[in-house]
């Protein structure tokens, strides 16, 4: 990608901060969007190693068939590497023009292998020794120090609560896309509360929600109306399924080419213990609906897809081998994804090691080679220029790692 | 947050003694440790006689009139006491007839959790016939469905209408720790009797009771999968939650090695809800255990020795989990994890160290008598302090407006309710992960949340909003009487300037209940 389109953002303007949702972001404006898989997704099944015949050993039940091309077999990446065939019509394609890419033995040190231990620990992005803030997460530095002179990267999590990464010094805004009704308070009342919270502490909260409620109401009712007139239907545009996850990726799609240029997003149930399944099965379904809805969010960004990058994680990845239920236990070293109109994808990058027996973490997990703070510090000095210090702000004692991404 | 100034204000006017800081004072002794036996003459003590509505509002899902009734003729001392049943009950009413009839009537309080299944297992087998019709596989679900709708309808209607407010509490703060969520397989099922079961009878009794009938009712048992778990088939999902979520928390000390050797441990540990009698087991049919739906199957079991948190355990079939539940409960690690997490319901997001110390010696001296440590909790000065300042949570929010403005008049349709606590994202079980629902107020005080409490706000304050449409699809009207008496002598004492400004500019009645409930005053407890 062009680095100087990520860096004149940065010089565009200097607007007073106020709310980080008040003012749109520019077309030409990089846009972030991280998407945390929580459950512990089983990365051994997106990412295939080809060569190891340690995996076909240890996963009798839930093993990919890596040896055809047939729609339910593993789509061959590399020598090393196959993709789940769930992802053929999404993902894949994107793969192929340079678009997505794959960062295999991704993850943190921490090796609680507790989901909430290790999100937290992702969410914050501080050093696990010594004294942490828990209440200021790293999406939350990072957006910190993008609009420390502007307002120019408004941040936004579509959830419905506001995540840990989110929280901290600046007030972020947050709005689940999933259903969105009208809403009943009018101009008028919504004034009279405000005023009620004028002073307290709560404040920045209840102005930000009134205005972030006006605005993806605005934004969503113009989708809206843009898909009727396009095609004559109310939605389902695409050839891609619109279901769940779908549904929301476009709106998330449509309010970050318009407004936000800081997103999150979490999906959950991966937690796959019992009965995972293969080509197809629970594991397989939950990579459909997650590879549609990101490829449908490409799609939705129209040009701004050639500065957008997207980050999937999770917290981490689980156990090789498959356990007494046609499932698997908490693991340690996961598959990171980036995906975005202008990346060096179509590649494995990264450290990486063959994996068999002998290379696992403690005989049964992915190890971790490439530490998440490291890879996305790298990421972001290159998409924002950040400096040393700024990105000591968002990673304390980290030097980001260039994975030439971008 | 600030206590509100018109705190004062009204501590003046109503002409008391006992400053709002001189009761802190002089209530700054230690917490008391004593046996459980001892504490009822000191605990509430402290509260003194400046503030029993704020004690009413934390201990409680939010006052009403008839609870500050309560606690205006008792003293805050004796309320307290009477909440944690340290002292006979009197002068409280039960709940009012037409909710514990519209209990009475429900499935799961006339059924037995086996009889519901027996009848739910005929149900699933007509959806696995080759004629089977879509019509039985929605039967099946609409029926999974209605149960857990009755669950929730139950507790809703407990949480706003039982006078043993600190109980209700607790069964929430009890089932939150212990979480199961409804969205997996057929658990809607066994909701209701997990909560009648496993949690409500234990909510200030041992915490040990609560490990033991958690982790012997088919709702836990299925949630973590260790139905699934048996020798040579091992599954540590329960395992690590056990000791990650439910005793001695992630930096409890525990390693890798003690969830592989709890999965052993709890290898054969299940539920059958079939009525037939023990299978053929050979040399190990003694060794056979059966109650109600639990099941130890001894051909599961991992038979070998296990060394569990530094202690052999001897491989002798279910007894095995006997020992290590009640090693996990006497450690010191789970007398500090439970301590805190009550203390984060109970003062705030940041309890001191020293209380939690006093809670968690409590635990240990006591082993593990939930009254007890609570006692040790509402005694420190700090949870006196902490009165008025914390934020509610979603259900603490929509159960405070409830009981509000319709203390007198139960609701016939809990329906709204478990809307409304759905959109606010804290649905009665239906929080997905074994976690259970964040208690720190970081996690709900986000923009979308404010505005959504005030869409809330709005349908409350409205009018009936479906909670009188009967069974029958009668709607009955219904309108919300905020201005009532308690918002006299109470309320609108606790309300800042600019909320008195905003309530004056209501256009209508419908306007000025909507401000109320959408007021910062009522976003704390």
């Amino acid at each position: 990608m062009d680095r100087r389109l990520f860096l004149q953002a940065l010089t565009a303007g200097t607007l007073p901060v106020v709310s980080t949702s008040l003012f749109a972001a520019p077309t030409f404006q990089p846009r972030f969007l991280f998407v945390f898989l929580r459950g512990g997704y089983d990365a051994a099944s997106l990412l295939v190693p080809m060569q190891s015949s340690f995996y076909g050993e240890v996963r009798p039940n839930i093993g990919l068939n890596r040896n055809r091309s047939d729609a339910a077999s593993v789509i061959r990446l590399n020598n090393d590497w196959g993709l789940h065939p769930a992802l053929r019509d999404n993902i894949y394609p994107l793969y192929g023009k340079g678009q997505a890419l794959f960062i295999p033995f991704s993850g943190t040190e921490d090796l609680s292998r507790s989901h909430f231990e290790t999100q937290d620990s992702i969410e914050l992005g501080q050093p696990l020794q010594g004294h942490r803030d828990m209440s200021s997460g790293f999406l939350n530095r990072l957006a910190g120090v993008l609009n420390r002179d502007s307002n120019n990267f408004p941040a936004m999590s579509f959830t419905d609560q506001l995540p840990l990464i989110m929280q901290g010094s600046m007030q972020i805004a947050n709005a689940a896309v999933k259903n969105v009704g009208k809403p009943g308070i009018d101009a008028r009342q919504s004034q009279l509360i405000a005023s009620m919270y004028q002073g307290q502490h709560l404040s920045k909260q209840v102005d930000e929600g009134f205005a972030t409620r006006d605005q993806v109401q605005e934004q969503l009712t113009q989708m809206q109306a843009d898909e009727k007139t396009k095609d004559g239907t109310d939605g389902n545009r695409n050839a891609i399924s619109t279901r769940g996850f779908a549904v929301e990726a476009r709106r998330i799609g449509r309010l970050m080419q318009q407004q936000y240029a800081i997103g999150f997003v979490d999906v959950g149930g991966w937690d796959t213990h019992v009965n995972q399944g293969n080509a197809s099965g629970n594991l397989a379904t939950r990579f459909k609906e997650l590879g549609d809805g990101l490829a449908a969010f490409a799609g939705e960004m129209g040009n701004a897809w050639g500065n957008t990058v997207v980050v999937v994680v999770s917290e981490f990845g689980r156990t090789f081998r498959e356990n007494g239920n046609r499932g698997t236990d908490h693991g340690h070293g996961t598959v990171y994804w980036v995906l975005g109109g202008a990346i060096h994808g179509g590649r494995i990058v990264g450290e990486q090691v063959a994996v068999e027996q002998h290379t696992l973490l403690q005989n049964r997990d992915f190890p971790v080679l490439n530490e998440y703070r490291s890879t996305l510090g790298g990421l972001f000095a290159r998409m924002y220029g950040l400096n040393g210090a700024q990105l000591d702000y968002v990673f304390a004692g980290v030097k980001g790692r260039d994975l030439g991404i971008i | 947050m600030q206590l509100f100034p018109q705190f004062t204000r009204q501590m003046t006017r109503a002409g008391l003694v006992c400053s709002l800081s001189l009761c802190i004072a002089s209530c700054s002794s230690a917490p008391t440790i004593a046996s459980s036996k001892t504490i009822p003459e000191a605990v509430g003590a402290n509260i003194g006689t400046a503030m029993p509505e704020l004690l009413v509002q934390r201990i409680s899902w939010g006052i009403n009139t008839s609870s500050a009734m309560q606690v205006r003729g008792l003293g805050a001392p004796r309320y307290l006491q009477q909440q944690l049943q340290l002292a006979p009950m009197t002068n409280v009413p039960d709940m009012p007839q037409a909710v514990r009839d519209q209990i009475a009537a429900m499935t799961i309080s006339q059924k037995s959790m086996m009889e519901i299944a027996a009848e739910l297992e005929q149900m699933r087998q007509a959806t696995e016939r080759k004629d089977a019709s879509d019509d039985a596989r929605k039967n099946y679900q609409q029926e999974l469905n209605r149960l857990d709708r009755e669950a929730q309808s139950r507790a809703i209607l407990r949480a706003l209408y039982s006078p043993q407010q600190l109980q209700e509490q607790l069964s929430w703060f009890w089932f939150n720790h212990f979480n199961v969520f409804q969205g997996k397989a057929n658990i809607r099922a066994m909701l209701g009797d997990y909560e009648e079961q496993a949690i409500r009878p234990h909510v200030l009794g041992h915490f040990r009771d609560l490990l033991l009938a958690t982790a012997h009712h088919p709702a836990m048992l299925r949630y973590l999968d260790n139905e699934q778990n048996a020798v040579n088939h091992p599954n540590e999902n329960y395992a690590r939650e056990i000791m990650e979520l439910h005793s001695m928390g992630v930096d409890g000390g525990y390693t890798q090695r003690d969830v592989q050797e709890l999965a052993r441990i709890l290898t054969g540990v299940g539920f059958n809800f079939k009525r037939e009698g023990p299978p053929r087991l050979g040399k190990y049919q003694d060794q056979y255990v059966r109650s109600g739906a639990f099941e130890f199957n001894p051909r599961r079991h991992d038979y070998g020795d296990k060394v569990f948190l530094g202690h052999t355990i001897t491989g002798r079939g279910l007894s095995e989990l006997d020992e290590a539940i009640t090693l996990l409960s006497r450690h010191p690690a789970t007398a500090h994890y439970v301590s805190k997490k009550l203390a984060l319901f109970f003062v705030g997001d940041t309890p001191s160290p020293a209380l939690i110390d006093a809670m968690t010696a409590t635990f240990l001296r006591t082993d593990g008598d939930i009254k007890a440590v609570l006692s040790t909790l509402f005694a420190a000065p700090e949870f006196v302090a902490s009165l008025g300042h914390q934020f509610k949570d979603p259900q603490h929010y929509v159960f405070s407006a409830l009981r509000l403005a319709y203390d007198d008049r139960p609701i016939l349709n809990t329906q709204p309710v478990i809307n409304w606590l759905n959109r606010l994202g804290q649905p009665r079980f239906g929080h997905l992960t074994p976690d259970g629902y964040p208690l720190v107020s970081t996690a709900w005080d986000s923009p979308a949340q404010m505005t959504t409490r005030f869409e809330i706000a709005r349908a409350i304050g409205n009018g009936s909003a479906g909670l009188f449409r009967t069974d029958n699809g009668v709607d009955l009207p219904g309108f919300p009487k905020l201005s009532n008496e308690l918002y006299f002598t109470y309320l609108q004492s606790m309300l800042g300037p600019n909320t008195l400004k905003s309530l004056d500019q209501a256009g209508s009645p419908q306007e000025w209940n909507t401000l109320l409930l959408a007021c910062p005053e009522m976003m704390v407890r």
